[in-house]
């Protein structure tokens, strides 16, 4: 953190010079004129002094640029909005300790890829016992039974499927976004399980994917988004803050 | 000549022979069944098209009365050349319609009245192929009047807009800026449809829906700029799922050049029943044989769920099984686009070493396959700039190893669906390794007994260890479907979708489809 307070300014080289890079292509054949309104746009986005540094023709009808230069905004840190982690990071050995003593069974957890999503890569990487950057899969925690069931699980599927196993958690994974199909799978899903579960034996629902915000979980009906990055570990830690201490406090 | 790898031939052999082994009772299996995919590719072939007022498709609709008639065991060509015969109606598309009405009734004809009704259906079916047989002629004369990709490997951009009016003009943009090969990517939910939907589409998700009419108006749209730019650009369309051996009659059809079609991959990754999956297979690789169309396998598909280190035999394992299935359905060494990736993490030391010696050995136990190519997706992180990078790499393997098909990496995998922008750094991507390292092949010759000959050699070992394990089981390689010997995803011969559309043929069974592309 800077230690001018809490404001920043983009790092190009030198503390201060708020130098930025940014690249994009406009509708115009390459002339100088297209030059010219690559730089027209970059100073419109606060780029001062904006350097055109390369622009390509790509057709007769676009062209291409990388723009360099200084931006004059200044970033406060204080402002800065972000979901934190609310509970406390736990190995799978202290999560199995708190399942086994909050719920004296095995905590279950139905995972699946919804809709027409076929990309089981996310929902893999946290169920899969081989796991995510270096963290075992949640099918590693001995407390956690996991069911998976794959890609292009649709929603009625999945609820029947989490009744039936009586899950305790239920991880949704989107990787597909084309025409939101995220937002609006998701939405689908929190609605047909409130509609199927009295609101307090519903399972917990845990959405995940690289194009959500962590932020619209209230938005989607569901309890908790998680987003790029994510490991198992989180995941198994935050189901267990949310079941397993629960439990353990009734 | 045992080529740069010095593999030893009797391995080579007995990986082949292995494979063959696995393969020949799931032959035996195929040719003992039906599936409704299969009558309704025939009735296809017959020339019914259309659907009804709600989108059904007139196949679906004639078919699910003969079989609530007849069954489905005995096959669609009796049942129905013999209601025409009867005089249900002049012609099929009025006999699909007056049967979905319910006023016709099937039954399963004998003696000379089935003679008769085979007679008819072989005609008509008949003509089916010999329009299969002329768009492939009509492929050859366009590729000789406008010449054909200047290289190899042949350039392959993927198109994946959702609206058949929208792909048009983004292919002819992509052929314009180089690609050989067009793929239109179909919607996430049509391979587990068992219809095929009807007429030009806008609408779909992370793709466009494979109909036939986007299929004519794409590659109409391709001939025209074929023309433009003096050579035949290739289109390529999905044949997998539920709707295979239709989707396979409407490609040639409508001669499209390249068609998706794995052995496995919609058992393993679709949960497609492994019986519906295998007797469709053998009846659209038949298809694409006789259409002079190039399948490309789906072996990527276990690197981008498995380690690609650890899992690297199970493509080579696969392309044996694909070689071997597609072998027997009639298909050429040059129709096989045996599918491998670039997938190994990038962290992983000698990283680029074993996607070399990966890359090779496909090369080298495959040498008149033209190999697809497929660039990293797993370890495309969003850091666009070491994307390119890992693009680079991977476009330098497959100069390299001579590969036939390479599928263009773009450095926003897994950000965004490629920009323009993106296509135009890729292919400059593709362009700069082609003319800076296009031969270096010829310089390179791996340490006979160096990093790369000795990884290639245990992978093919330990290919022919999974083969081996496949034929521990008591029922091969269903058996081991059934029990996940392939990844960890285990799909029972009596589990997964599509199993009630699987009939075992009758002594009766008739298809003319399958008779015509089984002779000669």
């Amino acid at each position: 953190m800077s230690s001018s307070g809490h404001l920043v300014r983009p790092y190009g080289d030198t503390t201060g010079d708020g130098m930025v890079q940014v690249s994009f292509t406009l509708p115009v054949p390459h002339s100088k004129v297209a030059e010219g309104a690559a730089a027209q746009l970059a100073a419109k986005m606060g780029i001062d002094p904006a350097l055109v540094v390369h622009a390509r023709p790509m057709g007769p009808d676009f062209t291409f640029f990388v723009v360099y230069g200084r931006v004059n905004h200044l970033v406060n840190l204080d402002e800065v909005q972000v979901v934190e982690r609310d509970y406390p990071l736990l190995t799978p050995k202290e999560a199995n300790a708190a399942i086994k003593r909050a719920l004296r069974r095995r905590l279950v957890v139905v995972g699946g890829c919804i809709g027409t999503d076929a990309h089981t890569v996310g929902i893999d990487a946290i169920l899969n016992i081989k796991g995510f950057a270096g963290e075992k899969g949640l099918e590693y925690y001995r407390e956690l039974r996991v069911v998976n069931l794959g890609a292009q699980v649709s929603v009625p599927q999945l609820v029947e499927r989490a009744r039936a196993e009586k899950a305790d958690a239920v991880l949704v994974s989107q990787v597909v976004t084309q025409r939101d199909a995220h937002l609006l799978n998701t939405r689908e899903m929190s609605a047909a399980f409130r509609e199927s579960y009295p609101s307090d034996k519903r399972p917990l629902l845990v959405v995940g994917g690289p194009r959500f915000d962590e932020s619209m979980a209230a938005d989607l009906g569901v309890d908790r988004v998680f987003t790029r990055g994510t490991t198992p570990g989180e995941v198994a830690s935050y189901l267990v803050h949310r079941l397993a201490s629960k439990g353990a406090a009734a | 000549m045992r080529g740069k790898l010095d593999l030893d031939p009797a391995a080579v052999k007995q990986a082949r022979s292995l494979a063959r082994k696995a393969g020949r009772p799931i032959v035996t299996m195929a040719r003992k069944h039906t599936t409704v995919a299969v009558e309704r590719a025939t009735l296809r072939l017959a020339g019914l098209e259309g659907a009804d007022p709600d989108g059904t498709p007139w196949v679906n609709r004639l078919l699910d009365v003969v079989r609530a008639d007849t069954g489905l065991e005995h096959g669609v060509a009796l049942p129905v050349w013999d209601a025409l015969l009867r005089g249900e109606a002049d012609d099929l598309s009025t006999l699909a319609q007056k049967a979905s009405a319910g006023s016709v009734t099937f039954r399963l004809p004998e003696g000379r009245d089935a003679d008769r009704a085979r007679r008819a259906s072989r005609k008509q079916v008949g003509r089916g192929i010999r329009r299969i047989d002329a768009r492939r002629a009509e492929r050859d004369r366009l590729i000789q009047r406008f010449g054909d990709a200047p290289r190899t490997p042949w350039i392959y951009l993927i198109v994946a807009t959702g609206d058949i009016y929208e792909d048009i003009p983004q292919a002819q943009a992509a052929a314009r800026e180089g690609a050989d090969v067009i793929a239109v990517i179909r919607s996430t939910g049509q391979s587990l449809l068992d219809f095929v939907p009807e007429g030009a589409t806008r609408e779909g998700f992370a793709g466009t829906y494979a109909t036939q009419e986007n299929f004519r108006l794409m590659r109409a749209a391709l001939d025209d700029t074929s023309k433009e730019l003096g050579r035949y650009v290739r289109l390529t369309n999905y044949a997998s799922g539920l709707c295979m051996p239709e989707i396979a009659a409407l490609a040639g059809l409508e001669r499209l050049d390249m068609m998706l079609n794995d052995s496995m991959y919609g058992i393993l990754f679709r949960d497609i029943n492994p019986v519906r999956t295998f007797v469709d297979q053998r009846f659209s690789r038949q298809v694409h044989a006789r259409a002079g169309i190039i399948i490309n396998t789906g072996e990527d598909n276990y690197l981008t769920t498995a380690d690609a280190v650890e899992a690297a035999h199970t493509v080579t394992t696969s392309q044996l099984l694909n070689e071997y299935f597609a072998k027997e359905a009639g298909l050429g060494d040059w129709q096989l686009g045996l599918g491998h990736a670039f997938e190994i993490d990038p962290d992983v030391p000698d990283s680029f070493r074993l996607e070399l010696a990966h890359a090779l050995l496909a090369r080298e136990l495959f040498p008149n396959a033209p190999l697809k190519w497929m660039p990293p997706t797993r370890h495309m992180t969003g850091d666009v700039f070491r994307g390119y990078l890992l693009d680079g790499f991977f476009n330098l393997v497959g100069a390299l190893t001579g590969q036939g098909i390479l599928l263009v990496g773009m450095m926003t995998e897994a950000v965004v669906t490629p920009w323009l922008s993106d296509r135009d750094l890729a292919l400059q991507n593709v362009r700069y390794v082609m003319n800076a390292a296009g031969n270096l092949h010829e310089d390179f010759r791996p340490e006979p007994d160096g990093f790369i000959a000795q990884r290639a050699r245990q992978v093919l070992g330990e290919s022919i260890d999974l083969l081996d394990q496949i034929l521990d089981h008591e029922h091969g390689l269903l058996d081991a479907i059934a029990d996940g010997t392939f990844g960890l995803m285990k799909r029972p011969q009596d589990g997964g979708k599509g199993l009630d559309g699987v009939a075992r043929k009758s002594s009766a069974y008739y298809n003319p489809a399958s008779e015509i592309l089984e002779e000669k």
